[in-house]
């Protein structure tokens, strides 16, 4: 268990946190370790529907060709924070796929910390965020890649879809490598619901929320594609989806 | 059942409708058809309820509603259907999903029991194939990676499925080779062809209407209706072309 015990300041060069009066009520955050051996395989869901501060720190290390499947779905919280580090060796493989939904002055963050240690290990990121009223998402997501970890494919895919203009979203990748054959591929892009779709599907009689609903779930699909949890994810997404509209 | 009076709308305050006058009856089948820029798209979306698409005068009677007060949704409940020229990619989003959806809400807005997962895949399946889609394709997202034709083909399996008293249909026969013009416009009569039902034909070319005999044509020119005659007007346009025939109803 390792516990930070000073809050942290924005004077911090390092600074990755949204709301520090909100990570005030949770402070001090208890890191959960997760340590995979060598070849093992294994996964996390996280679903944060509740309406409380909640904020998490994960570490993960992965041992040499070992596999995690993380899922995060925030939905809920006035303030929520999933911080993740995540430690690669050779041959490793991590994926996240996360998506937050906010509304009303929720301010939600996932803020990521992939280190790819060892050669040709692979890690892929979907986050999705739904903002509307004046809720904040954001996503801060590092890459380092360490000497001589050649053959590194890292991705990162990041999309926030902003209902109204009063909401913000954040998101900032970052990239640090220090090897030479790195693949390291990053989208970024902020939007608004496709109008034009949003009036075919209302023009075969779906209400305005319907339409929007039917869209952000495809929105959002693919961070849960392939989760075990899959279902689950999405109803709870769903759920969550139809509250704010 | 449709009655449009004296229409005039404007697109980003550009007069495009400048006073259209049209009355469509049960069991009638009316084409459009007009030169680029006539207007003919914008009264297809204006009727649809197409945001952007502003009325700035005149009615439009719907079976005793007016259609103008209406949402797109609710104008879909009351039994109208806009078939789009460029149907919309929708991706993550399967048509089935999709079309049960559509399809339940529009039968609530009518006070009507919903379809069940079964009932309604029997009728889509009824629907597909009169148009000779397979069902397959409707598991797929919405129109994303149809061809043009497919496209048409799939808007005229919604149309199956919505079974609307009246179709405007907005250039279904562009983009369309010669086989899925025939299979378009066997399902448009199969579907629409009914004494309580109606369709309005939006095109620029004679060759849907070999499939698909309309009961009156209309020429639009500028904004307005500028003639109007039976199936014979649409083959004089074709040989003549718009413009003598605009200029002689000038």
């Amino acid at each position: 268990m390792n516990v930070e015990l000073a809050l942290p300041t924005r004077r911090h060069e390092d600074f990755r946190y949204a709301d520090i009066a909100a990570l005030e009520t949770v402070w001090p955050i208890v890191t959960e370790e997760i340590a995979v051996a060598d070849g093992a395989e294994d996964s996390l869901q996280i679903v944060e529907t509740g309406t409380g501060a909640v904020a998490r720190h994960i570490a993960i290390t992965l041992g040499k060709g070992a596999k995690f499947d993380l899922r995060v779905l925030t939905a809920g919280p006035a303030y929520g924070r999933i911080a993740v580090d995540v430690r690669l060796a050779e041959g490793a493989d991590f994926t996240l796929g996360a998506a937050q939904l906010a509304t009303a002055e929720e301010t939600l963050e996932i803020v990521t910390e992939v280190t790819h240690a060892g050669l040709n290990a692979t890690s892929e990121q979907i986050v999705r965020t739904v903002l509307a009223g004046k809720s904040v998402g954001t996503y801060l997501g590092r890459i380092a890649v360490e000497r001589g970890a050649d053959g590194t494919d890292a991705e990162q895919s990041v999309r926030a879809m902003l209902l109204e203009r009063t909401a913000t979203a954040n998101a900032r990748p970052e990239l640090e490598i220090y090897a030479d054959d790195v693949k390291a591929a990053h989208g970024c892009a902020v939007g608004e619901l496709d109008a034009q779709g949003l009036f075919y599907l209302m023009s075969r009689g779906l209400t305005p929320p319907q339409a929007k609903r039917l869209m952000l779930q495809a929105f959002i699909a693919e961070a849960f594609t392939g989760a075990a949890g899959e279902e689950e994810l999405s109803a709870a997404a769903i759920a969550r989806l139809e509250a704010i509209l | 059942m449709l009655k449009i009076e004296n229409l005039q709308a404007n697109v980003a305050d550009k007069p495009i409708l400048k006073g259209l006058s049209l009355t469509i009856n049960p069991g009638e089948i009316h084409a459009i058809m007009g030169p680029n820029g006539a207007g003919k798209s914008t009264l297809g979306y204006t009727l649809g309820g197409r945001p952007g698409y502003e009325v700035t005068g005149g009615s439009v009677d719907f079976a005793g509603q007016d259609l103008l007060e209406l949402e797109p949704h609710e104008r879909a409940a009351a039994g109208l259907f806009l078939g789009f020229q460029y149907p919309v990619e929708i991706p993550g989003v399967s048509f089935v999903q999709f079309l049960r959806e559509a399809a339940n809400a529009q039968r609530k807005g009518r006070g009507e029991e919903p379809l069940s997962g079964g009932e309604f895949l029997k009728l889509a399946k009824e629907k597909a194939g009169l148009l000779r889609m397979d069902m397959d394709m409707l598991k797929r997202p919405v129109n994303v990676g149809f061809s043009g034709g497919e496209k048409k083909r799939a808007e005229m399996v919604q149309m199956g499925i919505l079974n609307p008293k009246l179709a405007i249909l907005d250039e279904t026969d562009s983009g369309l080779d010669i086989d899925a013009l025939r299979i378009c416009g066997e399902g448009i009569n199969a579907i629409m062809r009914a004494p309580d039902k109606a369709v309005l034909l939006i095109t620029h070319y004679q060759r849907l209407l070999d499939y698909v005999k309309p009961d009156f044509v209309h020429v639009l020119a500028a904004g307005r209706i500028v003639k109007s005659g039976g199936p014979d007007l649409a083959l004089r346009l074709e040989e003549e072309g718009y413009e003598a025939v605009v200029q002689e109803a000038a």
